[in-house]
């Protein structure tokens, strides 16, 4: 026991514990770490890891000697990676029953897993049944019955096939439940929200989309789940004043409410505001709202701090600042498509001490009324004007040298700004670690070299669509912290700047070079060199991209989103990065022509990951396709015009994929495969849309392209 | 025929005649030996108009007030005159089949009857003060009169349709001999004790209770003189309730003493039947199926001018504001009450008694479930039973839904009730919600009480009365209760139709007691 001690210990200090983890899995015990006392009793170990067979072979099992104390530990650390734990699993029994005890979360493929994982893992208290698309009301009554007490929060957001019978028996059984979220769910009823209603202790609770549940039921929920601290009624097209009223009276406790599209009033809001907590409030697109019935509220409210009130059309400034003046202690503002920000508007912030970010995505912004917001907010940590009309250099430079402590500024498509504006931001806001700056296209090398000398903490950047050169690539490079670079459709950028970025930033996570078709191999190279932790690319029509990218991007272990489209890949190319990139999920080789059956198996060998493919274009066929479709997490499919596909195999392979949730195919498929299986395809959750795009062999010339694009944006 | 009008108008003035004799308990002689006798006179034409020609005399039909206030002596002289008109009637149609002897033996022993009355009256007098004997002898009093009286209808009924014709002739004799009687009868006997008995002898006397306590003699002298002025200026009373009614629009912010509080007895508020045969003494609850009834005793009923409604005569008299009192005590409807709100028609007072007073035992044949007490309430709910379909967990319906949710958001543990059809699952649980909330249950029927007092206002009994008419919808009614309306205007159609009209009309010359005492 005090070697085990001893252990935790060590575990504790060690930093490299990856390591320590990784030796356990290899097979062979390591005695190094720590030396384990042979146990007196030898247990009989019959795993079919390749551990306990060598354990098996040692004649004793140095693992059985670690108390579960230990293994939890360990297990804590290995958060991180799912596969990690399922190799922690394979150990040996011990570490088995460790792991199934120690699980809380829980994330099954499909339905019909579940009884076995509900067996397995007593103490889930997460079930996330996303990746189900039809849950059954029996297996909701057997997680009812298996995680009676430790079930916290059920996820069935992107499931169908259950009643109320079936949220009714979570509800009931599992005393401890604290989240819901049945959005999605578009047939649910009344009878539903009652089961809802019986969970006493609920505390969050997301319905969106949930159409069909009227008053009665939002009534039943709130006279049941009187602990509800967030509630999202977003789309509950069906609920009105009078639901939301009798939420507002019963549910003392809210915190956040989302009533986004409800078609709610003013008569609703007083209840609301009157609720002590509320802190974050959303009323996206409530149509019925108008000035005059939010100039008629009278209700303050002190706690709220987070106000959404995009896409209210009939809100304007008069009732907007109405509201202000009642809710002193904002600290999040949101108008996305307000009408106009003016001057009077922005003065209605005045009084707001607490505010920290303002989004006025899509709005008509007036110079003047970004001056005055400028001198009415105290200091703002995020500004988002994405899509205004009207930001001009010198309303925006007045912005950021009022407000240096900005930390996330957005200025897509502001496309009056230019490097006045930039150099006003770059050395005012030095804080800055998000700035997106999609399509400003009059920002020159000049700008982009100041963000690189000044913005020291960028950790996102997004130069979309910009005039980017390789020096100012270069000077970007100078951000050392950046995890996520967008420089789509930046044609002028090349290898050389895309080097200086693989050694100037080792800490990129995301890379999109979507139509960036001066890149080739060499760059691409270089990124999967220099940086390791590389989990997206989007090389989407980078034409010049070849197998060479492939195989060094295998290299990068934690590539899970790999987009070549159009590129001049192979199956042998796909074939090392399903080999290097295991944990490889999305996947799109959207005419990538000559990949074909070859990389279709190896990718279903190596690549169990795999949730979502697009083949459209591709040479594979039925033969790929039925390898593909031994991948069991194979969610979401896309194949138009891949020549060698047959109906039959077509039909052979939507029938092998269990855990399919959309499927994509060309809609001359239809008649040919047999409607019982379509009909049993789509029972099992499954989504059918039928596309009939004409086949188009050409690939664009990006130059083609890009004028295309440019004339759209005068 | 006098018989019969004379008969009819004592019925009607039941109420009034009670009042003012006990109110004139006090009264001087002089003043009852002229007062009676002055209007008297009209009233007798009027009478005999109402009978005859009808046509005319509605035109100018007295308002009820005066024949109320005379009423009163109308009656009393009444019960007299058949003690001795009678006999002679039946000598002149022995051919007819009713028995003399039988009407002799009836009459006297009304005539012992009385005399018991007088004697229980004659001892309240001489043992004056002790109020709870007072009570006790009052209810004795009360029982006897009403024995009387309906003996005496009975008896008139037998010998009514065969004496028509030496009635017709002899009328005006009986009328003089009326009117010479009734100073007769009236110093014959103890005034005090006569007007008592006789307001004991109406079954609606003990809506008086309170007024003839004693000390009204000025007061009803006043009020004599005011309904005799109003006869010589023929001021038709519908214009009082129809002014009344106007006011009542402006909603109940009278000042207190602003106008005049009357209140009635529960069992004059509860009497099934407000409208009396004179002939068979069958009572009726409209003035229509009265006359409907009436064409069967004989053919001067079935003229066009006797089926017609009486009809109203426009008036220059400003209208005296009048209220009733809910005689319950405690009720905030009782003029008792610290924030007394008085109700504004007899109807009104009619329905919230009823409804707030009285049981509930029209309960919904559809779902079992609502009581009532008001039969139109019932009948409306009838209509929208089954259609409720916001419900509680606690069993309690809604026809609307703001309504459900106002409920449920004031009390604890009340939840929506999701229907049956939709999830049987979750309806079970409502149940046994039910029964984890039985506290909250006893509140809820207050509620439930409360709300459907409100909400079944708008099926007000009015619409019996009035139906045919076609002009007053229910909804008219709807808000009765607080002061919105008043069923006034009805007596546009039916001037005589309900004694409860008479008995507004009729006191309005009584200033409430507390002028006196």
């Amino acid at each position: 026991m005090a070697k085990s001690r001893d252990l935790c210990r060590r575990i504790d200090r060690s930093d490299g514990f990856a390591t320590l983890t990784l030796d356990l899995f290899s097979g062979s015990p390591n005695p190094n770490p720590c030396s384990y006392s042979r146990s007196a009793k030898r247990v009989r170990v019959s795993c079919v890891s390749p551990a306990a067979a060598a354990a098996e072979e040692n004649r004793s099992n140095p693992f059985d000697s670690l108390s579960e104390e230990v293994l939890f530990l360990i297990l804590d650390r290995l958060e991180s990676d799912p596969l990690d734990k399922k190799s922690f699993s394979l150990v040996c029994r011990s570490f088995y029953a460790a792991e199934s005890r120690h699980r809380r979360a829980l994330t099954p493929l499909r339905s019909g897993l579940l009884p076995a994982a509900l067996a397995r893992y007593p103490s889930v208290s997460r079930l996330d049944l996303s990746l189900c698309p039809s849950v059954t009301d029996a297996a909701l009554a057997s997680v009812g019955g298996a995680l009676r007490s430790s079930l916290r929060s059920i996820d069935l957001s992107r499931s169908r096939g259950f009643s109320y019978a079936g949220i009714e028996s979570v509800a009931v059984n599992c005393a401890a439940l604290v989240e819901i979220n049945l959005s999605n769910a578009t047939d649910l009823s009344d009878a539903a929200a009652a089961a809802i209603g019986r969970a006493r202790n609920l505390e969050k609770l997301w319905l969106a989309r949930c159409k069909m549940v009227t008053d009665m039921g939002i009534g039943c929920i709130a006279v049941g789940c009187q602990k509800l601290r967030l509630l999202c009624l977003k789309w509950c097209l069906g609920i009105s004043d009078l639901g939301v009223g009798l939420v507002a009276v019963k549910c003392k406790q809210l915190r956040s409410l989302d009533l986004s599209f409800v078609p709610i009033t003013e008569k609703c809001l007083p209840a609301v505001l009157q609720l002590p907590h509320l802190e974050d409030l959303a009323l996206v697109g409530c149509l019925s709202i108008d000035d005059e019935g939010l100039m008629s509220v009278k209700q303050e409210s002190k706690s709220l701090q987070v106000l959404d009130m995009s896409n209210c059309q009939h809100v304007n400034h008069a009732g907007f600042s109405s509201l202000l003046s009642k809710t002193p202690g904002l600290r999040e503002i949101s108008l996305a498509y307000y009408c106009k920000v003016t001057h009077s508007l922005a003065s209605s912030l005045q009084k707001l001490y607490n505010l920290q970010s303002i989004k006025l995505d899509g709005c008509e912004v007036t110079t003047s009324g970004l001056k005055t917001m400028a001198n009415s907010c105290r200091s703002l940590g995020e500004l988002s004007l994405s899509k205004c009309s009207g930001v001009t250099d010198e309303g925006l430079s007045f912005f950021v040298t009022k407000h240096k402590g900005l930390v996330k500024l957005d200025v897509t498509c502001c496309r009056n700004i230019t490097d006045l504006s930039l150099a006003s931001i770059t050395s005012s806001c030095t804080s800055l670690t998000n700035l997106s700056m999609e399509s400003c296209i009059l920002v020159s090398r000049e700008g982009f070299r100041l963000i690189g000398q000044h913005c020291h903490l960028l950790e996102e950047l997004d130069l979309t669509d910009n005039d980017l050169d390789d020096e100012g690539l270069r000077a970007i490079s100078g951000c050392h912290n950046l995890s996520v670079l967008k420089i789509g459709i930046c044609l002028k950028i090349s290898d050389e700047g895309l080097i200086h970025v693989a050694k100037g930033c080792p800490n990129l996570q995301e890379l999109d070079l979507y139509r960036s078709v001066g890149i080739t191999d060499i760059g691409v190279m270089a990124i999967a060199r220099g940086c390791p932790l590389l989990q997206i690319i989007n090389l989407s029509y980078c034409t010049e991209v070849t197998d060479y990218s492939l195989r060094s991007l295998s290299k990068c272990s934690n590539l899970n989103t790999l987009e070549i489209r159009g590129c001049q890949v192979s199956s042998s190319g796909l074939a090392v990065v399903a080999v290097g990139c295991r944990k490889l999920t999305k996947l799109d080789i959207k005419k990538c022509y000559f990949v074909d059956d070859a990389g279709m198996l190896l990718l279903a060998r190596f690549s169990q990951n795999l949730r979502q493919i697009n083949l459209s274009y591709c040479s594979v066929t039925d033969v790929g396709l039925l390898a593909l479709a031994s991948v069991s997490c194979l969610q979401n499919m896309t194949i138009l015009h891949s020549g060698g596909l047959t109906s039959n195999g077509l039909a052979a392979v939507l029938v092998a994929c269990g855990g399919l949730t959309k499927v994509k195919l060309h809609s001359s498929f239809k008649p040919l495969i047999p409607k019982p299986i379509l009909e049993h395809v789509e029972a099992r959750g499954c989504l059918f849309q039928w596309r009939d795009k004409p086949f188009q062999v050409e690939l664009e010339p990006s130059e083609v392209w890009k004028q295309q694009s440019q004339e759209m944006h005068v | 025929m006098f018989k019969a009008s004379a008969k009819m108008d004592f019925k009607l003035r039941r109420p009034l005649e009670a009042s003012s004799n006990a109110s004139s308990s006090m009264m001087s002689e002089i003043s009852r030996n002229l007062k009676p006798g002055l209007p008297f006179i009209p009233c007798d034409s009027t009478n005999i108009c109402y009978g005859a020609r009808q046509e005319q005399s509605f035109s100018e039909f007295p308002p009820p007030q005066v024949t109320q206030c005379h009423g009163l002596y109308a009656r009393e002289q009444k019960t007299e005159t058949k003690n001795q008109l009678e006999p002679s009637s039946a000598v002149n149609d022995l051919v007819m089949d009713w028995n003399p002897r039988l009407m002799l033996s009836n009459l006297s022993f009304l005539e012992q009857k009385i005399h018991q009355v007088q004697d229980i009256v004659r001892s309240i007098i001489s043992q004056e003060g002790r109020a709870n004997e007072l009570a006790a002898q009052q209810q004795l009093v009360t029982a006897d009169l009403t024995y009387i009286i309906i003996q005496l209808i009975s008896t008139a009924g037998t010998l009514l349709p065969n004496i028509k014709n030496a009635l017709l002739s002899a009328t005006p004799v009986a009328q003089t001999g009326v009117v010479a009687n009734l100073p007769v009868n009236a110093s014959q006997k103890h005034h005090e004790v006569l007007s008592v008995e006789l307001a004991k002898a109406s079954e609606y006397d003990e809506l008086i209770k309170d007024l003839n306590s004693g000390g009204e003699g000025d007061e009803l002298i006043k009020c004599l003189n005011n309904s005799v002025a109003e006869v010589s200026e023929s001021i038709p009373i519908e214009d009082h309730d129809i002014k009344d009614y106007d006011d009542g629009m402006d909603g109940e912010n009278l000042p207190p003493g602003s106008y005049e509080v009357l209140q009635l007895e529960k069992e004059e508020i509860l009497a099934p039947h407000t409208h009396f045969c004179l002939i068979c003494g069958k009572g009726f609850k409209r003035d229509a199926n009265l006359r409907m009834h009436m064409r069967g005793h004989g053919d001067e009923y079935k003229t066009a001018a006797a089926l017609a409604k009486p009809s109203k005569v426009a008036s220059s008299e400003p209208a005296i504001i009048r209220r009733y009192s809910c005689p319950f005590v405690g009720c905030k409807r009782n003029k008792e009450h610290k924030k007394f709100q008085p109700l504004k028609t007899i109807l009104c007072v009619k329905n919230h008694y009823k409804r707030s007073h009285c049981d509930k035992s029209y309960t919904c044949s559809r779902c079992k479930t609502k009581k009532f007490s008001v039969i139109a309430d019932l009948k409306t709910h009838e209509k929208h039973c089954g259609r409720d379909k916001w419900i509680c967990s606690c069993g309690t319906t809604f026809s609307r839904k703001d309504k459900l949710f106002g409920h449920v958001a004031l009390f604890q543990g009340h939840t929506p009730a999701i229907p049956m059809d939709d999830a049987k699952v979750s309806g079970m649980s409502d149940h046994v919600q039910v029964g984890e909330t039985t506290n909250g249950m006893v509140a809820n029927m207050g509620y439930n009480f409360s709300g459907n007092a409100s909400d079944d206002a708008q099926s007000l009994d009015i619409k019996d009365v009035d139906d045919g008419q076609g002009y007053f919808s229910p909804m008219n009614f709807d808000a009765c209760n607080f002061g919105g309306l008043d069923e006034f205007p009805r007596s546009a159609y039916d001037v005589s139709e309900s004694p409860f009209s008479f008995l507004s009309t009729g006191t309005c010359s009584f200033i409430p007691r507390n002028g006196e005492n």
